[in-house]
């Protein structure tokens, strides 16, 4: 593991002024948005310092979301493995059922303050849409959520919940009909109703300040744990996992922990059918440094430049880009970034179902793929935390096609 | 002088403003574009812009879109790109590509300068390039001589009209919209705002564009910008009535641009 010192800390924790992450991140937009994000940054910054606007977002998260989450010590599940004790944040107790609600309720807070009466978001497993219609419905937001065609017949379920919420859900008829689309529609959208508009971007991807404003509403996951750890287990984790799409959860649990030398940290990524068959999402482990949606990091492109699709079963993980801080904290050897294929995954959804009586979202199982393999690694004694980002009830359909395909009963 | 800015000071002893068009590389097919654009061009299109046809065209509405998407299906690559240039430049018509900049990064940010000039390019515009991120842009495009187009929008402060048009060579290229390309019913009176806003930072010529589609906007833009751009509808003519149908929007577009 690389060590670390003061100055190189500090890179990790800040973008620099212009929002890179060493190589990666920066601002890569049309002119027509920079205003836009300007003013975000702006109104980000004076945020940070607000205690009114502190006290409104932790009064949200106590008494709306339900923080803090609990961690959950996983005793059979751990029995699978190889001696490591698993421990579960169970970001799935939150209300609407993952992570997304701390980035949510924090941008939400920011469109108020800057005036703005709509916001609009990409969805791709729906848990980040049904995030932000609850927000909007919460704060009088009029709301328009962008979702790939595909992704609203694999996620019916949290399509119907944002049109219960009241938010307009507009499937996305172009390109793959995934999550890179909505996100292409969304900022289509944003750019032409900028004075009235804020996108409200569900990933630590996007042009700054994007990146470093939803990891600073995510944080709290890994703050939450880090004191836990220490006041309940007496020590920190071994190693910290989670699963990586655009990373926004991985980004809000390793967050406190990249100070913490001895602490490893683990991103998985949607390996699909397997990188080497090239239909995969594992855009750290399989893709290459470029440009895509505002921001430099990995993508999945070919030799042209042009972007590649992506292959996940879980479309919150079926993206072919990252977050630049994902890409920074892999180039400096910080966090280490693997592949889980949907066979795996699968596989830990049901193990986690079966010794647990929790239904983990599809993305989550990737990281529970992980923790097992990490836990087999470093065996007895190790402990390790992981990010139950979310729960599985929107995913209940397409487990029982999986596993009744695979000849197994769900 | 530049080719660019030879087009520009004719059309300006002409006492009209340029007519810059644009059409996707590989839309209808290779061929086709090249007989389309040479068609544009017999009517009346003094610069031309070839789009480099992306996958994830954020500032594209849906006419340029579904062009793209074409274009792509057929197979078109940067070399295809970069062999319309080749074709185009050999007219004597000044060429640009309009290119978002994850294909010329992907490509090689010095090669892509330098197999542009090669092919007798005058100029790229790189869509979604931001001033703060051009270091190696400004020093390849320097290092070959080709002009670097950069956009102003509606939303530009001062300050950032001022930056952006220190680097620019070429012309400047207002947005007249806040919105992705395609026709619109109407020119926004703040264009000519901006357009004067731009002229107060820099001699460089100011050419509109985004949602221009017809002569009376072409004409209304003439009075106060340097040139006039227009894509979406020369895609929406070649749909319709092909190569033809392209020359006579040309055609019908530069009848519109005298200064009176």
């Amino acid at each position: 593991m690389t060590a670390l010192n003061d100055a190189n800390l500090a890179d990790l924790l800040f973008p620099d002024a212009s929002g890179h992450f060493g190589q990666f991140g920066g601002r890569f937009v049309p002119e027509a948005l920079m205003a836009a994000l300007d003013e975000l940054d702006a109104a980000f910054r004076a945020s940070k310092t607000d205690p009114v606007f502190i006290a409104e977002l932790a009064d949200l998260q106590k008494n709306y979301t339900g923080r803090p989450s609990p961690i959950t010590v996983a005793t059979r599940f751990s029995q699978h493995a190889g001696g490591a004790t698993i421990l579960l944040k169970r970001e799935d107790l939150n209300h609407t059922g993952s992570h997304k609600i701390n980035n949510v309720l924090g941008q939400a807070l920011l469109t108020q303050r800057m005036g703005k009466k709509r916001v609009i978001a990409e969805t791709g497993a729906g848990q980040h849409g049904v995030a932000t219609a609850t927000a909007a419905a919460l704060l009088g937001l009029e709301c328009v959520v962008y979702m790939g065609e595909e992704d609203t017949k694999r996620q019916a379920l949290n399509v119907a919940r944002m049109r219960l919420l009241g938010a307009e859900v507009v499937p996305v008829t172009i390109g793959s009909r995934t999550l890179k689309d909505a996100i292409n529609e969304a900022m289509r959208d944003w750019v032409a109703n900028v004075d009235t508009t804020h996108y409200l971007l569900g990933t630590v991807a996007g042009p700054a300040p994007f990146p470093e404003m939803v990891r600073d509403f995510h944080r709290i996951i890994g703050d939450e744990s880090r004191i836990e750890m220490l006041e309940r287990f007496g020590q920190l984790p071994d190693a910290v996992v989670a699963c990586v799409g655009g990373g926004s959860n991985a980004i809000g649990i390793f967050t406190a922990f990249l100070g913490d030398e001895n602490v490893r940290l683990f991103g998985f990524e949607a390996g699909g059918d397997g990188v080497e068959t090239g239909r995969h999402a594992a855009t750290i482990s399989g893709g290459a440094v470029g440009v895509l949606h505002g921001t430099r990091s990995f993508v999945l492109q070919d030799e042209d430049g042009q972007t590649v699709e992506s292959h996940s079963i879980s479309a919150g993980l079926d993206y072919p880009g990252v977050g630049p801080e994902h890409a920074f904290l892999s180039e400096i050897g910080r966090a280490e970034y693997r592949p889980v294929t949907d066979t795996e995954a699968m596989n830990a959804l049901k193990l986690l179902c079966e010794t647990e009586g929790i239904i983990p979202a599809i993305e989550t199982a990737h990281a529970l793929h992980g923790a097992i393999q990490v836990g087999r690694e470093l065996g007895e004694g190790a402990l390790i935390l992981v990010n139950c980002s979310g729960r599985g009830d929107k995913d209940v359909e397409t487990a029982a096609r999986w596993f009744a395909m695979n000849g197994e009963k769900a | 002088m530049s080719l660019i800015h030879e087009v520009f000071a004719k059309a300006k002893n002409e006492n009209r403003a340029a007519l810059i068009g644009y059409l996707p590389a590989g839309f209808p097919t290779a061929a086709g574009a090249v007989e389309c654009i040479t068609a544009m061009v017999e009517g009346g299109v003094d610069i031309v812009e070839i789009g480099l046809p992306y996958t994830d065209p954020v500032m594209d509405g849906p006419t340029i879109q579904a062009a793209v998407d074409i274009a792509l299906a057929g197979g078109t690559k940067i070399s295809t790109v970069l062999d319309t240039v080749r074709q185009i430049s050999a007219l004597g018509v000044p060429t640009l590509v309009m290119s978002y900049w994850n294909p010329i990064e992907r490509f090689g940010v010095e090669k892509f300068a330098a197999d542009f000039k090669s092919v007798g390019g005058a100029g790229v515009i790189a869509a979604d390039l931001t001033p703060e991120e051009a270091g190696p842009w400004i020093a390849a495009t320097d290092s070959q001589d080709v002009d670097r187009v950069f956009l102003v929008a509606l939303s530009s402060t001062d300050a950032r009209i001022a930056k952006v048009a220190d680097i620019t060579s070429g012309f400047v290229y207002a947005g007249a919209v806040m919105g992705v390309t395609g026709a619109r019913s109407s020119v926004s009176d703040q264009v000519r705002g901006l357009v004067d806003r731009t002229k107060a930072h820099t001699d460089l010529p100011v050419a509109v564009g985004l949602g221009v589609s017809t002569p009376e906007q072409a004409h209304e833009i003439a009075q106060y910008a340097d040139g006039v751009i227009v894509g979406s509808a020369f895609v929406n003519a070649i749909n319709a009535g092909g190569a033809d149908a392209a020359r006579e929007l040309a055609k019908s577009l530069a009848s519109g641009l005298a200064r009176v």
